[in-house]
């Protein structure tokens, strides 16, 4: 495997020259080599892509560009000239940005007064916003980047204030962008957009660089892409020139399986059923309105939509976590008594199994032990002791066996949990809730953060689930999971179930648009990747 | 700016809490040394005083005993997430039931007496808990402030309580009867003549008894379990289909019960009968017992120890030094409390800083970093 490819293929200087040029740059945190004789040039108004799985040492690379850590050794050249950055103030005086993955916006400022926050010209606002409204409107109409300066934050859609975090970056001079990942909050339409938006900054001369580890986003819009694992740089390559499978095997350094291979679905009788739901959060404002579907034994139905449409009240609600306004959860043919805080305990004890959306506020206690959160929604069982005593022996062999079963490294269930990687603390929570042997299983953000070789695991073992005759509740932000994964997808709008669409026959496209609420007969087609039909 | 990494488990249950007592007497040395006198014989006399002794000893473990039972009510809570700062008021309610029972039975014999009597004071010190317990669980009022004016409510209503309904028609002290001698918990001077005059008593066995059994409760049962997860992440809990509103209410019942066992120790074991203000503090000292302990039952008992030492070294020190007055002890209390508690995180940045440098593989890298330069 010709794995060690450096990066020759864009070696010779280009007309425009570096922008960045990063060399034998190295950077331990204590034990753990994060960043190991990392070279990285990024030519001038291109777009360029850096792709790894967590914790190959993305982030780490772009903080020491942006100047939060300072690397052990190495050399940074900005423009040609050797530069050490001593902070982020360093790093924009040099003309580099950073739009981060979560906004740092004041929520209830304006737009103007968020651009203008931290770059003010003296003690006084009323000059600042004056000067930075004509900036603004400038910005605006050169790269097409429409947002009203005087919108409030919080009233703007989430495409919207990642536009205000760009020009943030633009308005105090950047010349290189650095976007980590971008796309994660967005419908495919607002990443259309925001490719847009990335394309007209690099012909207008800037340079931008992208991280991300979705691999289409980076075939459809880099000019250049960087391929990060274990702390290496391993490989730069022309996007052109290359392929997703072959980035993929770059990435994990082994052959990956993009698509999920599965056999047709059997369905046998209907396991879960939810009649008319309704359930309001924590502000008391409906979510879910009206909702009703069926789960046969033996398939997946997965529920996709742009998150923050009423899916996570639909699963807490399902699962007990959350009171319902009205309606009923039938499982196995009896209704479940949910009300009350412990719901969750009855839903359980019924047979219904919960992997939580997220995993680290939910599904696992941080702060204890592997073998501790082995047993986290069933330690009142009698297999985890008797009486009121709990069976330290038996948790601690149930972890073992969870472990063993479900590849979790390292395998020291002593270990506390929040020193497993994302991936691991997921495997955690699937082994704990899987190895119960539910009749329904429903599960939230399977793969949220999780390597792409523990994807292809956790798929696989849902998949097995599904063989084996649970029915399966998936919900998930990630279309392409939902798609490779579902035999059934229910697309969730504005905590209304909008449509069905068959995976096998549904285009990406035509999803998206479901997801945007928009009726596909009357709606105009969309740009860039929401176009490009089934998965490659 | 390299990541922290958390201390070795010994060095932050062990070194950090010496580290923080050191300097709480080095700062208390220069007020000593600030008013006249020689902090080295103010030490002196303190450990003199609190462990030298047969008589000293027994104060100290006498104070302790009321420090094990407030530090385990407030570590108790704080398992399960909950800031119980009403060990104060709890201690004192729980005096009603130990007195009325107490004097019901003393004509009977310690060993139904007593048993009897710790019923009933656990039973009013964990009301007096569980009400703010309910008022968080289903109100919402946090137990922060309703446990600390349940403190005030308790204070008004023992004044009450002992001067209209307790106090004897013949006693003009506000105090209630005094309990007989059959009735009272039996002091350890009985048994070991070694503890001269003090007052340390067989409550000090029930504390015993306490402390192996909350490290039962947390460790090794499944309510234990369940109060952890909802100390630690009561989002999870309520995944683990935990009723959160029912654990809150059932720990700081357990909570108030613990402090309330200050009850057995003072009206039964101390006093003999109610008197005003009788818990003296030891449901705040719990806290930074509590804190100093880490929560943990050994933990906890050394640190009572080691607060039962200043009470009854303090003591000792206005005796025998008379240019240390009584506020003198009090501030010396205070900077113990204040470093140990309330500043507890003080020293860990550098202490953490400090490990870095020392571990080997840590070693060799730090030098690496700071001798490492840029290439230009």
């Amino acid at each position: 495997m010709n794995t060690q490819r450096s990066d020759t293929t864009v070696a010779a200087a280009p007309a425009a020259g570096w922008a960045i040029e990063l060399e034998k740059i190295n950077k331990r945190f204590g034990a753990v080599h994060a960043n190991k004789d990392i070279d990285l040039r990024v030519q001038r108004g291109t777009i360029h892509g850096i792709v790894g799985e967590n914790g190959a040492g993305k982030s780490t690379l772009m903080s020491i560009l942006y100047g939060f850590y300072t690397a052990d050794s190495g050399t940074i050249r900005v423009n040609g000239q050797v530069q050490e950055i001593a902070d982020s103030r360093h790093a924009l005086a040099l003309g580099i940005g950073m739009v981060h993955q979560h906004f740092m916006l004041v929520d209830n400022f304006s737009v103007l007064e968020n651009v203008v926050l931290g770059a003010e010209d003296s003690g006084f606002l009323k000059p600042s916003l004056t000067r930075a409204r004509k900036e603004l409107n400038r910005l605006e109409q050169e790269y097409d980047l429409e947002v009203d300066p005087d919108a409030i934050i919080e009233d703007v859609s989430v495409g919207q204030q990642q536009r205000v975090e760009i020009l943030k970056a633009l308005y105090r001079g950047a010349e290189t962008l650095i976007l980590d990942e971008p796309t994660g909050v967005l419908t495919p339409k607002e990443a259309d957009d925001l490719f847009r938006v990335l394309e007209t900054l690099r012909d207008q001369g800037k340079t931008v660089i992208l991280i991300t580890h979705k691999l289409r986003e980076i075939m459809a819009i880099t000019d250049n892409v960087s391929v990060m694992r274990q702390g290496q740089m391993v490989a730069t390559v022309k996007t052109a020139e290359t392929s997703p499978e072959q980035l993929a095997e770059l990435m994990v350094g082994r052959r990956v399986l993009l698509r999920v291979d599965k056999s047709a679905a059997n369905p046998g009788k209907t396991l879960l059923e939810v009649q008319n739901l309704v359930v309001a959060d924590d502000m008391g404002i409906t979510r879910v309105k009206d909702v009703s579907f069926a789960i046969r034994a033996g398939e997946i139905v997965g529920i996709a939509g742009v998150s923050g449409n009423g899916q996570t009240e639909l699963l807490e609600s399902i699962t007990g976590m959350r009171d319902q306004k009205s309606g009923t959860v039938v499982l196995n043919g009896k209704p479940l008594a949910l009300e009350g805080d412990d719901g969750a305990a009855r839903a359980r004890k019924a047979g219904l199994a919960h992997v939580p959306e997220d995993r680290q506020r939910m599904g696992l206690v941080t702060t204890f032990a592997e073998w501790e959160n082995a047993i986290l929604g069933y330690h009142d069982k009698p297999a985890y002791g008797s009486g009121p005593f709990l069976d330290i022996a038996a948790a601690k062999k149930a972890a073992a066996d969870h472990v063993k079963l479900f590849d979790v490294r390292p395998a020291n269930i002593n270990l506390k949990s929040s020193l497993f990687s994302g991936g691991n603390q997921q495997k955690i929570v699937l082994a704990r809730e899987m190895e119960q042997d539910p009749d329904v299983l429903v599960i939230g953000q399977p793969t949220r953060g999780v390597d792409i070789g523990a994807i292809e695991f956790i798929h696989n073992e849902i998949i097995k689930m599904r063989d084996e005759g649970k029915a399966i509740l998936l919900v998930s932000v990630e279309l392409d999971e939902i798609r490779s994964l579902a035999d059934r997808i229910l697309v969730m709008f504005d905590g209304v179930i909008v449509g069905e669409a068959d995976p096998a026959t549904a285009t990406e496209g035509e999803l998206g648009l479901m997801m945007a609420g928009i009726n596909k007969e009357t709606a105009p087609r969309g740009l860039g990747i929401a176009e490009q039909g089934p998965l490659p | 700016m390299s990541a922290r990494r958390p201390l070795p488990r010994w060095a932050d249950i062990a070194l950090l809490p010496a580290i923080n007592l050191l300097m709480a007497f080095l700062v208390s040395g220069l007020v000593v040394l600030f008013v006249g006198e020689n902090p080295l014989h103010a030490i002196q006399v303190i450990i003199y005083g609190a462990f030298g002794y047969g008589d000293g000893f027994g104060y100290t473990l006498y104070y302790a005993t009321n420090f094990i039972f407030t530090g385990l009510a407030v570590a108790v809570a704080a398992h399960a997430g909950l800031f119980n700062i009403g060990g104060d008021g709890q201690a004192y309610v729980a005096g009603l039931g130990a007195i009325v029972v107490a004097l019901a039975l003393d004509q009977t014999h310690w060993l139904i007496a007593m048993p009897a009597a710790i019923i009933a004071a656990g039973a009013m010190g964990g009301f007096w808990a569980f009400v703010p317990g309910w008022l968080q669980a289903k109100r919402g009022s946090h137990v922060v402030i309703t446990t600390i004016m349940f403190n005030f409510i308790a204070a008004a209503l023992m004044v009450y309580m002992v001067n209209r309904v307790l106090k004897p028609a013949t006693t003009m002290a506000p105090e209630s009867a005094t309990i007989a001698v059959d009735g009272r918990v039996p002091q350890l001077r009985q048994f070991l003549s070694f503890f001269g005059y003090s007052p340390v008593n067989l409550s000090i066995v029930v504390a015993i008894a306490a402390l192996i059994g909350v490290y039962i409760l947390i460790w090794h049962t499944k309510f234990g379990y369940a109060m952890r997860v909802l100390g630690a992440n009561p989002t999870a809990s309520r995944y683990a289909g935990i009723s959160n509103s029912r654990m809150i209410m059932i720990t700081m019942t357990i909570s108030g019960a613990l402090a309330g066992m200050v009850a057995i120790n003072e009206v039964m074991g101390v006093q003999n009968r109610l008197v005003l203000d009788y818990v003296a503090g030891a449901g705040f000292v719990g806290i930074a017992v509590a804190l100093m302990g880490r929560n943990h039952p050994i933990g906890i008992a050394l640190a009572a120890l080691l607060f039962g030492a200043l009470y009854q070294g303090g003591q000792e020190l206005q005796f025998v030094i008379p240019g240390i007055t009584r506020e003198m002890i009090v501030v010396i209390q205070a900077l113990v409390i204040l470093f140990t508690g309330a500043m507890e995180g003080l020293f860990r940045p550098s202490l953490e800083r400090a490990f870095m440098l020392m571990g080997p593989e840590q070693k060799t890298e730090a030098i690496a970093v700071s001798t490492a330069k840029p290439e230009s």
